[in-house]
């Protein structure tokens, strides 16, 4: 553990795994792997008597990270709002099914994206990532695109549809030119996780800047009722050399370090992870001290995989769900751990 | 404008105004000039894009757990530090100012567990994204400036600076019962000796220059440093044989010659003195014998170029003689001690420029002095065997200066 600092270890054993034990016989209904259960409850008994991480106040082995915090009210939004924020549109009723309507702007926005540091960023909205867009499989979704930016964009959306609407320069309406706007239209399918982008040219960059989103198709018979939250791994390049300098998980370096997300014991927790990152090929989630299924793209009702890890290429994206057995703070951060280091870090906090 | 129509009248026709005031006049008119123009904000000129931020990293220093960089912005615009990376990972960091006005200077100081012989790259993050990077090659403990520290720069000065040089002089008693002709080629050799020192000081200053903060002015600060040792050297010899005229009427000039010769190897060896404490201090100098030999094998050359002058028709008597010799040896040699000093407590890549040129200078001064002595009979300067003497001298140099591992 490279975290032997004060600060860090008194946060760690305010959130100790006091009570875990009191945890079991609500697991034993709900954790959907009865397989590990009986090794939960046995891991419950040994953590039981553990405190927190010992403190090791060694001089230079402290504290890793950024140095400040990041006011989310200068940057117009906030980082653990994002996790659990849904734009289900406004729903209308034509010939019989249902249409939800969604508006998103493109605007020029000025973002700190690590304390202290301003990166001149593009939106959708005004934040980054975009508004999670959200609808049901085989629901109409009609979104209307004002282009508020001083640069042309478009919307591409993950999904089966048809080339006009595919949001792409050269087919249909394509590039969407300063002050103009647009409606894009097509049927929500296939069920799962998608997400949006800016397909202008030069791709990379537009789509660096900050141009994306999470677009959620849930399956017309709905997912088991969850602590849903999504998170949008990005990065970005904050001096022009075509590699990025902060990493970050809904765009604030190290916001769920320092403020982990609040969860409940035993809830089930579902995760919308989307990996939007540029310039690098890779990215990837680990969460420590627990496991989760693995749906990737979210486009099948049975999980791949139950495992800690999973590995995303750029644009790739996955459903994890869990829940924690225990109380206490569970870091989640990349397992390339260069990223870690660098923004894409966090904590969940545990509690009853 | 208009305050120069208010003030012309006034200086051509008051007869009665004295001169410092009409020469203070342009000085006032460009001062109110400068005011309104700041006033109203720069009328007619609007700055365009973005301005570039340059932050340059003049110093670091290494202690336990800690990395620390004195930062300096080169660019027109305050810049402010706001994160900090050391080989990929953001850090805890604190710096002694928040914004950076132009010109101005920070410190930072990082917490970091590193590790001997590593290679670290650290990147600081301005509020803009912009990043100033530093390397650094091998971590190794930057030493503490205590006495301890002094003292062994002041050891590693005297033992490639002064004693050399007092070794070197020892040729003085030989010198004096050569042949004329075997003088002329030592002389000869004196001058390619120091012309390879003034090469050397010229693109070891250059080569400082290049990097660290350019606001200072880099390379310009060699030439600048080269210009006013030359000139300095001048008066200073045109006040000695002033002097030298009144006290004891002509011949008193080989003494004069010494002192200059001495005066502009000393301004050398303060470069050079600080070249060897700027990078002990970091760490990439291999302190042992071989650097203490190479060094010393290199200045004693310096001082068999000081006695060389002395050799003939020198008229001071024996303790005198004596003294002035010491003096001189000193003159040559002590200042590899300074240079020790300020290059390993207060390096600048900026000020280690400007005493490269200030050496570099001096010995073209130096050069021009003595090249007369090497004249023939005839008048001729480029004979035979002072062309011979000068190869040789700038052999000697370059083979001794292969012996140094830096």
């Amino acid at each position: 553990m490279k975290f032997g600092d004060k600060k860090i270890s008194r946060r760690r054993l305010l959130g100790t795994a006091a009570g875990a034990t009191a945890a079991i016989p609500l697991l034993h209904e709900s954790f959907p792997h009865q397989g590990v259960h009986d090794q939960l409850a046995r891991a419950a008994g040994e953590e039981h008597g553990g405190g927190g991480v010992s403190s090791r106040s060694h001089k230079g082995a402290g504290h890793r990270g950024t140095v400040g915090r990041v006011d989310p009210r200068v940057n117009g939004f906030d980082p653990q709002e994002i996790l659990r924020d849904y734009d289900r549109g406004k729903v209308v009723r034509e010939g019989g099914r249902t249409v939800r309507e969604f508006e998103l702007v493109a605007e020029d926005r000025e973002i700190e994206v690590a304390p202290g540091v301003k990166f001149a960023a593009w939106t959708y909205n005004g934040r980054v990532p975009g508004p999670t867009l959200r609808a049901t499989e085989g629901e109409r979704v009609r979104v209307r695109f004002v282009n508020g930016s001083n640069h042309p964009h478009t919307i591409h959306f993950h999904g089966i549809h048809k080339d006009l609407s595919d949001g792409i320069p050269g087919v249909g309406v394509g590039n969407i030119e300063p002050g103009g706007s647009t409606v894009y239209e097509f049927e929500a399918f296939p069920f799962g996780l998608h997400l949006y982008h800016c397909h202008s040219t030069p791709l990379a960059e537009h789509i660096a800047k900050g141009l994306y989103g999470a677009f959620i198709i849930d399956p017309k018979k709905g997912r088991p009722d969850a602590d849903e939250l999504v998170m949008v791994m990005n990065g970005f390049d904050t001096n022009f050399d075509l590699a990025n300098e902060i990493y970050a998980v809904n765009t604030v370096a190290f916001a769920y370090h320092d403020s982990p997300i609040q969860v409940k014991r035993g809830q089930l927790v579902r995760m919308y992870v989307v990996n939007i990152l540029e310039f690098d090929l890779l990215n990837s989630f680990h969460l420590h001290a627990n496991f989760f299924d693995y749906y990737p793209t979210g486009t099948k009702l049975d999980p791949r995989d139950f495992t800690d890890t999973v590995v995303m290429g750029q644009g790739e994206r996955g459903i994890l769900e869990l829940r924690f057995p225990f109380t206490g703070k569970y870091m989640f951060h990349a397992h390339v751990s260069e990223f870690a280091d660098l923004g894409w870090m966090g904590f969940f906090e545990v509690s009853d | 404008m208009e305050a120069g129509q208010a003030t012309a009248p006034r200086t051509t026709a008051g007869r009665r105004i004295p001169g410092w005031v009409a020469g203070l006049v342009p000085l006032l008119v460009l001062g109110a000039a400068i005011a309104a123009f700041v006033g109203l904000g720069a009328p007619g000129l609007e700055r365009n894009g973005i301005p570039l931020e340059e932050v340059a990293v003049e110093q670091t220093v290494l202690r336990p757990g800690e990395i620390e960089l004195t930062v300096r912005n080169d660019g027109p615009d305050p810049v402010q530090i706001r994160q900090a990376i050391v080989n990929d990972a953001f850090v805890n960091f604190r710096q002694t100012s928040d914004e950076i006005g132009r010109l101005g200077a920070s410190t930072v100081t990082i917490d970091y567990p590193w590790i001997e012989g590593q290679a670290y790259e650290v990147a600081l993050v301005t509020a803009t994204g912009g990043t100033a990077t530093t390397a650094v090659d091998v971590a190794a403990e930057s030493p503490d400036a205590g006495v301890g520290f002094f003292g062994l720069m002041a050891l590693l000065g005297i033992y490639v600076g002064v004693i050399p040089v007092a070794i070197g002089m020892l040729w003085l008693p030989w010198l004096r019962q050569v042949d004329p002709r075997v003088m002329q080629f030592l002389l000869a050799l004196t001058l390619g000796l120091l012309a390879f020192l003034g090469i050397d000081a010229l693109l070891e200053g250059t080569d400082f220059a290049g990097q660290g903060s350019q606001a200072f002015g880099g390379a310009a600060l060699v030439f600048f440093g080269a210009a006013v040792a030359y000139l300095a050297l001048v008066g200073v010899d045109a006040r000695l044989r002033g002097r030298q005229a009144r006290e004891q009427g002509e011949g008193a000039g080989p003494w004069r010659l010494a002192f200059l010769v001495a005066l502009g190897i000393g301004l050398h060896n303060l470069g050079e003195g600080l070249a060897i404490g700027s990078s002990y201090a970091i760490g990439s100098l291999a302190l042992g014998a071989t650097l203490v030999i190479g060094f010393a094998l290199h200045n004693t050359t310096e001082g068999l170029a000081i006695v060389a002058p002395v050799a003939k028709g020198e008229t001071a008597g024996g303790a005198q003689r004596l003294r002035r010799l010491i003096g001189l040896g000193l003159l040559a040699g002590f200042p590899a001690v300074l240079g020790a000093w300020v290059g390993a407590s207060a390096f600048n890549t900026s000020l280690a420029a400007f005493m490269f040129g200030l050496g570099a200078g001096a010995i073209v001064q130096v050069i021009v002095q003595i090249a007369p002595s090497v004249r023939d009979s005839a008048g001729k300067l480029m004979h035979p065997l002072a062309v011979g003497g000068i190869l040789t001298g700038l052999m000697l140099m370059y083979a001794t200066g292969l012996l140094i591992p830096a």
